[in-house]
């Protein structure tokens, strides 16, 4: 198994350099070679189905995996789109605009002025120039072999090593610098298209089409890992093992039974959950001091680390996330939850991350009720039991709200000052009235309102205005009392899993799912059941699945992508 | 000779051809970014070229209170509208235009700037149509530095520009950023007596060439979609290629061109008014002295964009809210709180012209050869309503605008003034929109 594990703290030093020996570099040309036969479009046998532009996440991912976590790639990215729920969906759709690429070009340069650097260049480069001052053709070629399989996910066709290694010579030439000629070539590969955008390619079989193998590795690391294929699986691809059932459940083993699985889960919940969110989210200082842009970064993570401990370290049923009352916190989320949380570990250092358990008559059970959740749907002073319903149906149920209509009197009873309405639920009650109104707040509402012993902060609070919080309603036919119960109702809601399974099947395509796969959808969802809704069970049944490799024929896209 | 350049490819053969090492002073083929937008003559000798720029601003304005009572040049600037006044003479107010939707549903806050800015809604907040503003830099800003500029002042990413469906323009949020992206090292200034092509610059260019002919291999193949997609990246790449090419030329001179001072790193836009304000007024000096120097002609910027979430200090409600959650005061006829959001945005708009003004070109001034479009989401925010959108535009273009007139309008769409401010800049239309936005009527009120 890959020796570069993802561990916290320390540098990740890439090892893969020493594995290759010169002699590979003729190999992967072969390879190269063999792949642009299969590949290339021109050949009207074969189609390619889509480009996925790559997120900045993975982009970052993918530089340290390949040149170790001390080179950082900041920078100004471009905001995804956002479609059915999820970030990583509307990858299919998006492009770069001038811009976006503006700041690509910047950040490429400064990757690239890092990888060249004296004091790493030993580590990362696979050869020593024989003059510093000069070209050097072997080496350049070395470098590109060897660092371009991995950028670009595939081994370089022969022709597009020689576009590298000849920009590298004019750079070097004329700067009179071996290293500046290769951050040239290293920057231009950064944002060429074909390392901005992964694509899959679709080739011939006997009965239809299927993914070339090293679309089927960018298609398995990006779903599971959030980043490219590391040599193993390209070798596999290389190989033709993920072509074979057998070759392809073993690289799916591999991949699920990596460390390098969080960072993958990390992903796909940081999208899920709208963490994208946080990045403008903000609460008024002066009402709520506790709620500060640390506790924001705490929030979140907070409900990251609930994530991985309890989907993979315990390897937990996914719906128990809605009733946990593990979790982990700091001292600065201590403040806001209104809890001690101890500062130091048992050998006396001090801990920053420390696992908690919320008593179980306490409030707090489950991921609804945790700091991200609550604060990231509220408004800046005020909590919204309107944005939280609406957030629990749409990300964890999957049902579409729909937006407020046009011409609507929103100001009936809406005067928080109005002593006659205190609370929101007797806010929102009498706005309801309006006929135009009433049906979508009825299905957010009675949600949000089980949450209102949380403030915009997550703090918590028996009272608003004085007035005590009526917490209890329905969800779908299953009653609550408080926040606890409700998230038990969600818990045992019949959408809460096929929701999830749908999500999760989506993130991994990259677009949206089609209506025609509401047959697979109700498989997978199954057999998430069966496997006791497990996490890495559903991940394994998608990436081993034939559904989640099946070509789409071009022109069958848009209507697809329409619902059919 | 002057040689004006036919297309890219000769341009980078010639590049192609100079990176043996010697060559790097090798003289380049004429860029149309020394010609006017007419082509007819040198910019550093004849007019200055025209500039266009979005202002966005958050949440319409409580009508009633902005629209002036007289129709016509020398129209009365309300008193809610007082902040303007200075610049009166300079701005064309256009009322009772609506955005149609068509029987597709209303995107809150976003129908309103897809119809304004794009000529149709799409039928919910997010997307959209290519925005107007893209069509304008094809023409005005093809050969600057940048094609244009997107900044925000509430902290978001927010922009109305898109190019495409699939491509939005995204916007700076750190003044910082901005000013490194424009006067850092890369910057030429027009003025400087000496000029010697940067090294790097011409080894970038050439490797983007190279880049750039991966383009046959990349889009083979691809379905309709998916190569509009990649195709929107080679021309992003040829922008790129473009803006290296354009920096390895000796400018011509801009007299009234300068190098602005860095500002405070610490200053970052967000939700607060104040931080709002503070980067609006060095959003404004960095725009207007890019504008001046030739480093773009088009801008896209947002003050609180649409669906406004700003705020006051220790306030518990944020600007939306109070659209919709604050009673009209039965006595002054609107919204208290909200009135003085919308000043607040009404006034930075104003800050922002004062600095266009404050630009001095002979006997004119920046704001005088440029037209800043300032729109907003909604009509009447409170009901999300998209009739009565208010809309400015400021700036005489060059001439080829009268000023100071207020047009009222009778329920037109307002795609009016996108095909009009299309028209100006020379966009080749002469009809614009979709549906019932459709339009082939300009505001001839306004045009000179």
């Amino acid at each position: 198994m890959e020796k570069m594990l993802r561990v916290s703290g320390g540098e990740r030093r890439p090892n893969r350099f020493r594995r290759i020996a010169l002699a590979s570099v003729a190999a992967v040309a072969v390879a190269a070679t063999a792949f642009v036969n299969l590949g290339n479009a021109e050949d009207a046998a074969n189609i390619e189905t889509a480009i996925y532009r790559i997120t900045p996440e993975q982009y970052q991912n993918i530089i340290t995996d390949v040149f170790g976590n001390t080179v950082k790639s900041g920078g100004r990215f471009e905001p995804g789109a956002r479609i059915e729920g999820l970030i990583a969906a509307g990858a299919s759709v998006v492009s770069v605009s001038g811009s976006g690429l503006q700041g690509a070009d910047a950040t490429a340069r400064d990757v690239a002025a890092q990888v060249v650097s004296p004091q790493r260049r030993e580590l990362l480069f696979p050869c020593a120039p024989a003059n510093t001052k000069a070209p050097d053709d072997a080496c350049s070629n070395q470098f590109f072999a060897t660092v371009g399989k991995l950028l670009i996910r595939r081994p370089l066709a022969a022709e597009e090593l020689k576009a590298y290694v000849d920009m590298a010579n004019k750079s070097a030439t004329s700067s009179k610098d071996f290293y500046a000629g290769i951050a040239t070539g290293l920057a231009s590969m950064l944002i060429s298209p074909e390392f901005l955008f992964w694509r899959e390619i679709a080739i011939p079989t006997k009965t239809g089409y299927q993914f070339d193998a090293y679309s089927k590795a960018a298609k398995l690391s990006f779903f599971l890992w959030n980043s490219g294929p590391d040599e193993q699986l390209l070798l596999a691809a290389k190989k033709g093992e993920l072509n074979t059932p057998k070759g392809l459940q073993k690289q799916v083993d591999r991949l699920l039974s990596s460390p390098r699985l969080e960072a993958g889960v990390r992903a796909f919940f940081e999208d899920y959950l709208h963490y994208d969110g946080f990045q403008t989210l903000s609460k008024d200082a002066m009402i709520y001091p506790n709620f500060t842009s640390n506790a924001a970064e705490d929030a979140k993570e907070q409900t990251l680390r609930t994530v991985v401990d309890h989907l993979l370290v315990r390897n937990g049923d996914y719906r128990d996330l809605f009733t946990t009352r593990h979790t982990f916190l700091t001292p600065t989320l201590g403040t806001v939850y209104g809890v001690p949380v101890l500062h130091q570990g048992p050998n006396g250092a001090p801990e920053e991350w420390v696992p908690f358990e919320f008593a179980p008559n306490d409030a707090h059970a489950g991921i609804l009720t945790q700091a991200s959740f609550l604060s990231l749907n509220s408004h800046p002073g005020r909590s919204s039991p309107t944005i939280r319903g609406k957030a629990v149906r749409e990300v964890f149920l999957c049902q579409k709200v729909p937006d407020p209509p046009g011409n609507v009197e929103f100001t009936i009873v809406q005067d928080t000052s109005n002593p006659t309405y205190r609370t929101a639920r007797a806010r929102l009650s009498a706005h309801a009235t309006e006929p135009m109104c009433s049906g979508c707040h009825k299905i957010t509402d009675p949600i949000g309102l089980a949450l209102e012993n949380f403030d915009t902060d997550s703090s918590f609070r028996e009272t608003e205005k004085g007035a005590p919080l009526d917490t209890k309603g329905t969800i779908d036919g299953i009653a609550f009392s408080d926040a606890p119960s409700l998230g038990k109702a969600l818990h045992d809601h019949p959408a809460l899993a096929k929701c999830f399974a749908t999500r999760v099947y989506q993130y991994g395509l990259g677009r949206q799912v089609p209506r025609s796969e509401s047959e697979w959808i109700a498989t997978l969802t199954a057999d998430f059941a069966k496997n006791g809704y497990r996490m890495r069970d559903l991940l394994r049944t998608i990436s081993i699945s034939d559904k989640f490799y099946e070509v789409r024929v071009p022109g069958q896209k848009a209507s697809l992508e329409k619902g059919e | 000779m002057v040689v004006i350049l036919k297309n890219d490819v000769s341009r980078r053969r010639v590049l192609r051809g100079t990176l043996g090492g010697a060559a790097v002073t090798v003289g380049l083929p004429f860029l149309n970014c020394f010609l006017n937008t007419n082509g007819d003559a040198l910019a550093a000798g004849g007019a200055l070229p025209v500039c266009f720029g979005n202002y966005s601003r958050g949440l319409g304005f409580p009508p009633g209170f902005w629209e002036p009572k007289v129709a016509g040049a020398n129209y009365d600037m309300t008193p809610h509208m007082d902040a303007l006044s200075p610049h009166k003479k300079k701005i064309n107010i256009l009322s009772g235009m609506k955005a149609f939707l068509d029987g597709k549903p209303l995107g809150p806050h976003g129908s309103g700037p897809q119809v304004i800015h794009g000529g149709a809604p799409v039928g919910g907040l997010v997307g959209g149509l290519a925005t107007f503003d893209n069509a304008i830099a094809d023409v005005i800003s093809r050969n600057t530095r940048f094609r244009s500029l997107e900044a925000s002042c509430d902290g978001s990413k927010f922009s109305i520009s898109r190019r495409s469906a699939s491509v939005v323009n995204p916007s700076e949020t750190s003044p910082a950023e901005l000013y490194t992206r424009i006067f850092g090292p890369e910057f030429v200034d027009p003025n400087a007596a000496d000029f010697v092509p940067d090294r790097a610059t011409l080894i970038r260019s050439s490797a983007l060439s190279a880049v750039s002919d991966q383009r046959k291999s990349f889009v083979a193949g691809l379905g309709a979609e998916d190569r509009a997609r990649a195709d929107e990246y080679f021309t992003s790449l040829r922008e790129l290629e473009n803006q290296l090419q354009i920096s390895l030329q000796k400018p011509a001179p801009l007299e009234a061109c300068s190098v602005p001072k860095a500002g405070d790193p610490a200053v970052k836009g967000s939700l607060l008014i104040p931080d709002a304000q503070a980067t609006n007024a060095i959003f404004a000096k960095l725009i207007a002295h890019a504008l001046a120097c030739g480093q773009t002609s088009v801008f896209n910027l947002s003050f609180d964009g649409s669906l406004s979430n700003l705020r006051k200090a220790g306030d518990s409600m944020t600007y939306h809210q109070y659209t919709h959650e604050e009673a009209v005061d039965p006595v002054l006829g609107y919204q208290k709180t909200v009135m003085s959001f919308a000043q607040v945005s009404i006034k930075a708009f104003s800050d922002f012209l004062t600095v266009m003004d404050s630009i001095k070109e002979g006997d004119k001034t920046l704001l005088d050869r440029s037209a800043v479009f300032c729109s907003t989401d909604h009509g009447y925010a409170r009901m999300h309503g998209l009739e009565n959108i208010q809309l400015m535009i400021a700036g005489s273009a060059g001439g080829r605008l009268k000023t100071g007139v207020h047009v009222k309008a009778n329920g037109d769409s307002v795609t009016r003034a996108g095909l009009t401010l299309q028209q100006v800049m020379g966009v080749p239309i002469s009809t614009w929109g979709a549906g019932t936005n459709q339009t082939s009527k300009t505001i001839s009120e306004i045009v000179a």
